[in-house]
């Protein structure tokens, strides 16, 4: 694809002499660097709440972000009016940042990273409005159909189309047309006298709405909802204290993205500030871990063609075989610390300045039968789905809470508890893990990151882990 | 500045265009942020945008829009997408605006705005930065690297207007500085923080100030154990206590109410927390984070008593949930740039208790002091209560050693009723607020 066949191309006129001007103003101070990210997205969420569509927005919104590196400092700026003007302004303002003559020798662009790891012709934010209504009604009946305890729904569809071009002072230019949707359900269940209980379902990805047609219905997401609250009518108390802890397949994987993933983003590691800091070629898990961060995978929530500063995405491998591989880097990261870039810089929109940040976080699978782990625990906990998690990378201490467990008894699954967060350290937690499955699933599509402020979509995955050891705050002795 | 004119042109553009009601939300905001790191400068950001929002009714269906675009084109296309939208929503026999009698704004100056911020110039700010950063690095050798400092800056508008008639704006304006240095001892590794942030910046704490409370918040983690697992009393240092006081607030607003979905529905009048506990939501103490001349509907924000000495008082609505409920609302409408309104709170507080922090110390004999929580591990549907934690260690009255790796967990339903002790500490450093707290027993799990 040409700029000129590109969407801001064809949309705003934007040629490469403008590029070019925009980056020579943002150099105009001096600077290793610049580069200009442009966004145009659009956005529309539809709920269903007590059976009626309440509510239905869409909107669109338009920046450019203007970023300018010298030595470790950067210098940003944005503008919601694509004006030559106005951007020239942001330019200005961002290079600020930079004194004395610019190191940039300034060259015609190259196109970078021209696969399509999502190739949807029609986006679901695309496509008719009455149909993506009928998903969140599907779902609404679904959830009530369920069970007659099922006395709340809540049903929505959110979908995104992102348009980005990014131009740098490389010479490298990138498009790219990111597709995205979510459907999601809460659901409330109680027993006549009871206390109500809840559960949650949802996913998506980058996918047209085909998906939700055809291989991840709103029955299924509702059905799931719905089981997960009926479940908890029957909870016990959770057990508080140390025991061995097995994690179901899929979403469980948050586990990485907390105990591990943030820990070894690359800018934390620059300032020598994470609990993983300088432990490359250390043991950090037992053995039977290998962990990866894969930004390709197609259709995933966390996958990207390219990354927010136009870098193509690749797998990294972060823990092979217990050993500490590597760290996920961004622009400034890979130019300061010298080593090569891994396509993790990202950004929430043109407002942000990027950061190293996961795509999709997942275990290789291992050789063990997911039964025989089961099996093989006299007494423990099974965790089969778990709310959100956190971490302090300095001291390396997680959390993630389970929303679905159940107690192991004699090497079976029995009483299902209630809701527990459990808690670990980082560079120690990986290190009990006994046993792999080998049922590696990836989660639905429902991730989202936070950091510094900023929200990104993400993917996890494990099969099936069994943890000698890790704490679980429930109040039960 | 925003013409106001814009959001009265565009409620008659929605009407001319066939809504039968409509809400338009203008705002524009600027940003700025410094931030340094060990001791030179790393990131400038400054830049601002606006967007308008736009809710219509068509009969009971609703739709909304929004847009970054604010030309004449712009707009139209925003109300044409609202419309468009409308037409596929379901009818909802609750849907719609305040009474005209209920909208209106606050007079007097509130002083969410002070124009002293942006005399402070670029170089000064990065200074203070600088300086906040230096007196967290210098204050112990144990300090020895840094996540670095920021000063930020922040100055916006938001203008509301409706078919009912209203229309309004007010200027806010915010500025902050904080820093989080990062402690090393043998193989224990922390970082802490501490921050001051307010509308004007003649009331930010200085920064000298602001680095030695970091710097000190950062040393006493150093050396963290993981204790055995245990029921003992929990006192909720007042940063940590405002964040129960948010649990509160997300079971007593008024979605979760109507939905059923939280462990305080149905008990307005009766006791749901110990007579220790007065909780109060108050829109319209000036110059706080949590104050506004009128909700995100355009009715008057005020003071409501939520629960007073443990009996549950009043729920916070907007008038949709005031509708589904048979009740008023209270003036606590809350959204971005458009959709229906949600609920928020104003300054939402535990009232002043009269002990000092450090009697209330001396009267624990064996229990746990929390000076952070992390993780999402409360329900507020069950009440079921779980969050990882680290703190220090009391004993006998006095701290021990510090605490991490731990979970603390119980049920808010009891957490409230088990309030046996509060601070005269309350302090609104953000818009949640409450004195140090202690809560008679909750299961400490570690070891």
């Amino acid at each position: 694809m040409s700029l000129a066949e590109s969407f801001f191309g064809q949309k705003f006129n934007i040629t490469e002499h403008d590029l070019q001007s925009y980056i020579s103003e943002a150099l105009s101070s001096g600077g290793d660097y610049a580069d200009l990210y442009f966004e145009y997205l659009a956005t529309s969420s539809l709920s269903i709440d007590e059976s009626i569509v309440k509510s239905a927005t869409q909107g669109v919104t338009l920046g450019v972000g203007v970023r300018v590196i010298s030595g470790e400092r950067t210098g940003y700026a944005y503008s919601d009016d694509l004006s030559p003007e106005r951007i020239k302004k942001a330019a200005r303002v961002a290079a600020c940042i930079a004194q004395g003559p610019s190191k940039v020798d300034k060259a015609g662009f190259q196109e970078s990273g021209k696969r399509n790891l999502y190739p949807v012709i029609t986006a679901p934010n695309e496509a008719n409005l009455a149909e993506r209504v009928d998903l969140v009604k599907r779902a609404d009946r679904a959830a009530r159909a369920y069970d007659t305890r099922v006395f709340q729904v809540q049903a929505s569809f959110v979908d995104s189309l992102r348009h980005v071009l990014v131009a740098n002072s490389d010479g490298v230019l990138s498009f790219d047309r990111q597709p995205m949707a979510r459907l999601g359900v809460a659901v409330l269940a109680r027993e006549a006298s009871g206390s109500p209980q809840r559960g949650s379902s949802g996913g998506g990805g980058r996918v047209s709405l085909d998906f939700f047609l055809n291989e991840k219905t709103p029955e299924y997401f509702a059905r799931e909802a719905a089981r997960q609250a009926i479940v908890q009518l029957d909870s016990i108390p959770a057990p508080a204290g140390e025991m061995t802890v097995i994690l179901g397949p899929g979403w469980p994987g948050i586990l990485l993205h907390e105990a591990v993933g943030h820990g070894l983003e690359a800018d934390f590691n620059r300032k020598g500030v994470s609990a993983f800091s300088d432990r490359v070629g250390q043991q950090v898990a037992s053995p039977l871990c290998t962990v990866v961060d894969d930004g390709t995978i197609r259709n995933r929530r966390g996958s990207l063609n390219v990354d927010d500063e136009g870098v193509p995405t690749q797998q990294n491998v972060l823990i092979e075989k217990g050993i500490l591989r590597g760290y996920l880097y961004d622009k400034l990261s890979s130019r300061l610390l010298k080593s090569g870039t891994t396509g993790n810089g990202r950004r929430e929109n043109y407002q942000c300045i990027p950061m190293p940040r996961m795509t999709n976080t997942f275990m290789m699978a291992g050789d063990s039968d997911p039964a025989d782990i089961i099996q093989s625990t006299p007494k423990g906990l099974y965790c089969a789905n778990f709310g959100g998690g956190q971490v302090d990378i300095t001291s390396g201490n997680f959390v993630f809470s389970a929303s679905e467990c159940y107690l192991i008894e004699d090497g079976k699954v029995t009483r299902p508890v209630r809701g527990a967060t459990l808690i670990g350290n980082g560079p120690e937690a990986l290190k009990y893990v006994s046993m792999v499955g080998n049922d590696l699933k990836l989660d639905e599509g429902v991730g989202i990151c936070g950091k510094e402020g900023q929200s990104v979509p993400v993917g996890v995955g494990i099969p099936t882990l069994k943890i000698d050891r890790m704490t679980v705050g429930g109040t039960a002795g | 500045m925003i013409d106001q004119e814009l959001a009265a042109k565009t409620i008659q553009l929605a009407l001319d265009s066939g809504a039968t009601d409509a809400e338009c939300t203008v705002s524009e905001g600027e940003e700025f942020s410094a931030s340094v790191r060990m001791r030179s400068l790393e990131t400038l950001k400054d830049a601002g945008s606006r967007a308008a929002g736009l809710r219509v009714l068509v009969g009971q269906r609703v739709g909304s829009s929004y847009t970054s675009d604010l030309s004449a084109e712009g707009i139209r296309k925003m109300v044409e997408s609202a419309l468009q939208v409308a037409a596929i929503t379901s009818e909802d026999p609750y849907a719609g605006l305040p009474d005209a009698s209920e909208l209106g704004s606050l007079d007097g100056d509130l002083r969410l705005y002070s124009d002293d911020i942006q005399g402070i110039r670029t170089p000064e700010r990065i200074q203070q930065a600088l300086q906040a950063e230096e007196a967290a690095l210098t204050a112990d050798p144990r300090i020895t690297n840094s996540e670095g400092a920021s000063f930020d800056a922040y100055s916006g508008q938001r203008v509301f207007a409706n078919s009912r008639g209203f229309l309004g704006s007010y200027r806010t304006s915010s500025c902050s500085l904080s820093t989080t240095p990062v402690a090393k001892q043998g193989d224990s590794m922390e970082r802490d923080y501490w921050y001051s942030a307010a509308r004007s910046h003649s009331k930010l704490e200085s920064p000298e100030a602001i680095g030695k409370k970091a710097a000190e918040r950062t040393l006493r983690r150093l050396g963290a154990r993981k204790v055995a697992t245990q029921k003992v009393p929990v006192v909720f240092d007042p940063q940590m206590a405002r964040t129960l006081i948010g649990d509160i607030f997300d079971a007593i607003e008024g979605d979760a109410i109507y939905r059923k979905a939280s462990f305080l529905e149905g008990k307005l009048g009766e006791r749901v927390a110990s007579e220790l506990v007065t909780i109060i939501d108050d829109g319209t103490i000036p110059s706080l984070f949590g104050t506004s001349p009128f909700d995100d509907e355009g009715v008057p924000s005020r003071r409501t008593v939520v629960i007073e000495k443990g009996i549950l008082r009043s729920y916070l609505l907007n008038s949709y949930t005031a509708r589904k409920l048979g009740l008023k609302t209270t003036g606590n409408a809350a959204r971005g740039i458009t959709g229906n309104a949600s609920v928020g709170h104003g300054n939402l507080y535990l009232e002043n208790g009269d002990k000092s922090p450090d009697e209330i110390i001396r009267s624990i004999r064996n229990g746990l002091y929390v000076t952070e929580l992390i993780g999402s591990g409360v329900n507020t549907v069950t009440g079921d209560y779980s969050r990882g934690a680290a703190g220090l260690w009391i004993e006998n009255g006095e701290f021990a050693y510090p605490v991490s790796e731990i979970t603390i967990a119980s049920n808010l339903t009891n957490m409230l009723l088990d309030i046996e002790a509060k601070g005269s500490d309350l302090e609104f450093r953000t818009s949640v607020a409450s004195p140090t707290l202690v809560i008679r027993e909750m299961t400490v799990s570690g070891q």
